[in-house]
């Protein structure tokens, strides 16, 4: 068996495993689990995005569609982004992907060669350092802190930069933290790319998800379209995690190179399903406001509920993540979270999986119902006191 | 209160009379005392009537029919439909009123322990009542979704446990 694994590429079988398993099959095989470590939202797609598929199935639409994605979904994303100050041409700058996972892959793929660093703010989505891994580059963390609401600063970036930087990944609002990064913030980080000549791969899928002000995408900053590739799609902001469609959006040359990547390997995204990504972008505006209100109420209800039985947690300002800071327990992140599973039937996401820094804080997804968030608290609040 | 706020704690309680007045404050980022003022005037202003629950009643042992009205009436001088409504909704039987536009004038949603009883309310009440001029009445054979929820959802947690 041994000398069978040898033989595959060391890349691979050097890839850790996601620190996320342990806990999915200790939590399966519970009973009477409240799991806060969903990391998806907990409406199900609306009832006429679903209609429009199944519309879409009844007219015949099973083919393959172009490479790059439905023409009028492409037009329907470029109008869209104009909503984040964003102006894309949609024949030849975006292109549907399957999720926002696709978009992550072939767009390290283009931007890097073998030993060029990727620069990861942490604690940050899983995804990213195993991509940059896949293709042959080396990722570098660039620590986030709870000092600063786990916002990326520009001291922290310029520390990490090389002679061998290549791309920065931006996540914001970020999963875990909830962290977002301001105009301002972002103009800091902005510099700081341009005077390194550093591309961005800024993954927005959580933008809608911003619940104090509006959210700013990097690309529609000075000087910085012509160097960054943006990241989103349907699954958190219409409830579509199912449907795998994402999409990107960059300048044509570095559209084009991507499409070699997605064409070879993908061909296009599910026809029936980019019909439903059409129906939500043209008349989903209403329903995905009155999501984003449910979960901005469900945030409030569990970071005030966390700090009053005693785990400091800073004010998340995006996504439906709160990250509380549970040192006070004297436990590890994987600590706190296995014996609060087997203790008390809460599951949560120990920090430490996303990132160096994430140790000492837990992942809680509040996109669960108010009732649950209640009596997950509740628990949380009879396992801390058993600790003292 | 602003009138933004009121209309947060209704809908909030429209959705889930249960949730206590700690949880709401907790929700809309509002101090406690706030949101139990808001309530309480709510209350007095009969802005919320009542606190009550959405039920099936297809799923308990009973024999209560709903029937739902058309009523076609003569609308009077200076109190129009009003004083009609009025006289219609003093009734025990009836449980909600209301005007429409559209081919009739009022509808109607009358509960009774049988078909016997609603229909002779029907004919003997309703139907007698001055400038009354007309109805046409439907019984209710099954709810299939009320006040925004749907009775026979099947629609349960389908997420994973854990995902990233």
């Amino acid at each position: 068996m041994s000398s069978l694994y040898d033989r595959l590429s060391p890349v691979v079988v050097n890839l850790p495993p996601s620190g996320i398993r342990r806990f999915f099959d200790l939590a399966n095989q519970m009973q009477d689990v409240i799991s806060l470590g969903v990391g998806e939202p907990d409406f199900v797609t609306p009832w006429h995005i679903r209609e429009a598929c199944m519309y879409s199935l009844e007219q015949g639409y099973t083919t393959y569609t172009s490479n790059r994605g439905l023409p009028e979904l492409c037009a329907e994303i470029a109008n869209y982004l104009t909503k984040f100050n964003l102006a894309y041409d949609p024949a030849s700058e975006i292109m549907v992907t399957v999720g926002g996972s696709e978009a992550i892959d072939i767009a390290l793929r283009m931007l890097v060669c073998a030993g060029d660093e990727v620069l990861i703010p942490a604690p940050t989505y899983v995804s990213y350092r195993p991509c940059a891994l896949l293709a042959g580059a080396v990722p570098i963390d660039v620590p986030t802190h709870a000092e600063d609401q786990f916002r990326l600063t520009a001291d922290a970036l310029e520390g990490a930069i090389t002679p061998n930087s290549k791309v920065l990944v931006l996540c914001f609002p970020n999963n875990p933290t909830g962290a977002t990064m301001s105009k301002e913030d972002l103009e800091r980080i902005a510099n700081v790319a341009i005077k390194h000549d550093l591309f961005v791969v800024s993954d927005e899928i959580y933008a809608e998800l911003t619940y104090d002000g509006k959210h700013t995408s990097i690309a529609s900053l000075e000087g910085m379209k012509e160097r960054t590739v943006v990241i989103s799609g349907m699954s958190k902001a219409f409830a579509m995690t199912g449907w795998r469609i994402g999409y990107v959006a960059a300048p044509a040359p570095l559209l084009s190179a991507m499409l070699k990547i997605h064409q070879y390997t993908i061909m296009c995204a599910s026809n029936m399903a980019q019909r439903a990504a059409l129906e939500a972008l043209r008349n989903g505006e209403s329903e995905m406001e009155r999501m984003v209100e449910s979960y901005d109420r469900r945030r409030r209800l569990i970071v005030q509920g966390f700090n009053e039985i005693g785990l400091t947690c800073h004010e998340p300002k995006g996504a439906f993540y709160a990250f509380p800071d549970i040192r006070s327990s004297g436990l590890s992140s994987e600590a706190f979270a296995e014996r609060l599973l087997r203790e008390q039937g809460v599951a949560v996401v120990p920090g430490n999986v996303f990132g160096e820094t994430g140790e000492g804080f837990v992942r809680c997804s509040y996109a669960t119902s108010v009732e649950l968030i209640e009596q997950a608290l509740e628990r949380i609040r009879t396992f801390l006191e058993s600790l003292r | 209160m602003s009138d933004k706020l009121r209309l947060e704690v209704a809908k909030l309680l429209h959705d889930n009379a249960k949730l206590s007045l700690e949880s709401i404050a907790k929700m809309l980022g509002e101090p406690l005392e706030t949101i139990a003022q808001t309530v309480t005037e709510l209350e007095e202003e009969k802005v919320i009537l009542r606190y009550s629950a959405v039920v099936n009643w297809d799923k308990l042992e009973t024999n209560q029919v709903t029937a739902v009205i058309d009523v076609r009436v003569l609308p009077q001088r200076e109190v129009g439909f009003d004083a009609i409504a009025k006289k219609i909704y003093r009734f025990d039987e009836v449980k909600s009123v209301s005007l429409m536009s559209g081919g009739f004038d009022l509808q109607v949603i009358v509960e009774g322990r049988d078909i016997r009883e609603v229909s002779r309310f029907v004919s003997e009440k309703l139907a007698t009542i001055e400038n009354v001029t007309g109805t046409t009445t439907h019984f209710l054979l099954k709810t299939y979704k009320s006040d925004g929820v749907i009775f026979d959802d099947t629609d349960g947690e389908r997420r994973l446990m854990i995902t990233p």
